[in-house]
């Protein structure tokens, strides 16, 4: 997919996040918009993921440690075709199986996460059974910048060096925020890229929603031959609807009817731009 | 380990904000009072405890294995810490500190777990709390309390903040109603009848026994049946007799928790009346061991008649045998 149909398609990926969440009144806005260039990226060029065989063996994981922005997932997955779009009506409300973190009872998703700090592991894991049974699947795992504090995440870290996990790539979503404040005043985590070097990791960072970088570096894993990379995506909590972007309180704001309104009209505004 | 009433104004609020209130209250006065937190000040509703007291909160970010840690070193350099978390991360993540740095080591850490049970409601399981009656009963050296209005959250607090033993308290997210206007005592250990009645004992904790009374008023308008209601806020130690006095009565016990049928409130009186030799009619009303269904918290309660139809529904049927 071409840069150009890259930015369209998250357009409508964005409208699509928030119309559920408007409609569900409850999700994960700020760092749904975030992290959906990635995903977008993730699915329409680099996952070797089919709906239509989706229990192959042989296909890429993508596993979403930071659960809590399923919004994101939900309507990737639904695009993809593994699900039909109009079950994402019943997100949140009782009994659907789409509940407010990405679930198995869903298809197309690989790991229940949505606790912080277990998809590093749990991607070691998946990446060491591709080692044992020389397939050449990736794993790819998305963290959240405020998620690394989370011990696991470290000795996830280790085990991916020490066992040369070159088909596992994880990307943190670093938008600078969390719940209760910026990252670096809550628990400050930098320099991030010297601290997974130090662990034995290839790193690189890029513009989260720059879709030429996110090809560009995913195009390049493994970064080096024996070790786990890293994509340190640099991006903007709530990217995409001006009044959200790098506002705390959007992490899980829901719009109002005009602030909705607004926000479809902005993205309208940036799909044109694109025609 | 008697309290009474302070002059806190208990309007009808979510325990949550009664319990920050009371710890600035008590923080006014005390500098040795230390909140820490992982990313859960909003949740915890303690940004004005923050903005407040900025030296006495730590912050460890999203790291609740580090929370309890931490919060057993303070407390051993005579600190009285409130380590607060949502209930499902703090009682599962950080279980092994829980049971070595705090209570095994005697560190006299409060656990303040919150949005507990099912409050997170569409969330699903990872946030949900089913699980923490049940293993922090097994662990030695852990008091375990889950108050269920306003008066016996201020109790609970003021009493944690000078006990020199760790505690648990459980927290949801709901305005809670008063159980009784003219309640002026509360003691850890000691169930509190809120209501009396001949025909039934229902015995509830936390959030349930809102419903709990719901239900017998209920049930006295539609079936004439009077139960008395106990909200048996201190899970350990479990009121004993209280529960022998309950059980001479030879009537029916119903027990109510926002908990899995498994391990909790029902079954630790289960245990305790059986080796007593306590034979009454009996029955526990919890969440069942399955996929939790999906909902609001008030759903989830609907689905699995922890509601005041669900509870006099049960009750009813109890009492015909
Ligand atoms: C183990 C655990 N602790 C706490 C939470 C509650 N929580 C959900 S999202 C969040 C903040 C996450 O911040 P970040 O990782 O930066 O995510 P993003 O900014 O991408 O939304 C917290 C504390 C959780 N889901 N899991
Ligand atoms: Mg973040």
């Amino acid at each position: 997919m071409s840069e150009k149909e890259l930015a369209r398609k998250s357009v409508e990926y964005r409208r699509k996040i928030l119309k559920y969440i408007y409609q569900a009144k409850a999700g994960h806005t700020g760092g749904s918009l975030s992290c959906i260039d990635i995903l977008n990226v993730l699915y329409n060029h680099v996952l070797n993921v089919d709906s239509a065989d989706f229990s192959s063996p042989d296909r890429d994981r993508y596993i979403q440690s930071k659960g809590h922005t399923v919004e994101a997932l939900y309507v990737v997955l639904a695009s993809k075709g593994f699900f039909p779009e109009s079950d994402l009506e019943t997100l949140c409300t009782y009994q659907s199986h789409y509940i407010g973190h990405p679930t198995r009872k869903v298809r197309g998703v690989e790991q229940n996460t949505g606790a912080l700090g277990h998809g590093l592991s749990l991607s070691v894991g998946t990446a060491i059974a591709g080692k044992l049974d020389k397939k050449d699947y990736r794993v790819f795992t998305l963290l959240g910048d405020g998620e690394l504090p989370e011990g696991s995440n470290w000795e996830a870290a280790l085990s991916a060096a020490h066992y040369k996990l070159d088909n596992l790539c994880a990307i943190i979503d670093k938008n600078s925020l969390q719940i209760s404040g910026a990252t670096s005043d809550v628990c400050n985590t930098d320099p991030v890229d010297a601290k997974f070097e130090a662990f034995g990791w290839a790193v690189r960072h890029v513009d989260g929603h720059d879709f030429e970088q996110l090809k560009a570096a995913f195009d390049a894993i493994p970064f080096e031959k024996g070790k786990p990379s890293l994509v340190i995506a640099h991006t903007i909590k709530g990217k995409g609807v001006s009044y959200m972007e790098s506002q705390l309180k959007w992490h899980h704001g829901v719009p109002s009817e005009e602030q909705y309104s607004d926000a479809l009209q902005e993205l309208g505004v940036a799909e044109e731009s694109l025609a | 380990m008697e309290a009474t009433i302070e002059n806190i104004a208990l309007k009808h609020q979510a325990n949550l904000e009664v319990f920050s209130q009371t710890l600035q209250t008590l923080a006014e006065h005390d500098r040795d009072i230390i909140v820490v937190t992982s990313d859960s000040r909003g949740s915890g509703k303690l940004v004005p405890f923050g903005q407040k007291f900025p030296d006495q909160i730590v912050e460890v970010g999203i790291a609740e294995q580090n929370l309890v840690g931490v919060s057993a070193g303070l407390a051993s350099a005579g600190k009285k810490v409130f380590a607060v978390s949502p209930a499902c991360f703090l009682t599962a993540r950080a279980l092994e500190q829980i049971k070595n740095d705090v209570a095994y080591s005697d560190n006299p850490v409060k656990l303040i777990g919150i949005s507990a049970g099912v409050s997170y409601g569409a969330l699903g399981s990872t946030h949900h709390s089913l699980h923490d009656f049940a293993v922090l009963r097994t662990i030695n050296n852990l008091l375990i309390v889950a108050p269920a209005d306003n008066f016996e959250t201020e109790q609970a607090i003021r009493l944690a903040a000078e006990a020199d033993f760790p505690v648990y308290l459980r927290f949801g997210k709901k305005v809670m109603e008063l159980l009784s206007e003219d309640e002026k005592t509360f003691e850890f250990g000691k169930g509190r009848i809120v209501r009396e009645g001949a025909d039934l004992t229902i015995i509830a904790t936390g959030e349930t026994v809102a419903p709990a009374l719901q239900a017998a008023e209920k049930l006295e308008k539609e079936s004439g049946l009077s139960a008395t209601v106990v909200s048996m806020h201190t899970i350990k130690p479990l009121d004993y007799n209280l529960l022998d006095e309950i059980a001479l009565s030879g009537k029916p016990i119903l027990t109510v928790e926002e908990h899995s049928i498994y391990g909790g409130l029902g079954e630790a009186c289960a245990s305790y009346l059986l080796q007593a030799g306590h034979r009454n009619a009996f029955k526990i009303i919890a969440i069942p061991d399955e996929y939790t269904v999906t909902g609001s918290q008030q759903e989830i309660f609907t689905h699995y008649g922890i509601s005041e139809a669900g509870i006099a529904a049960t009750a009813h049927k109890l009492c015909q045998g």
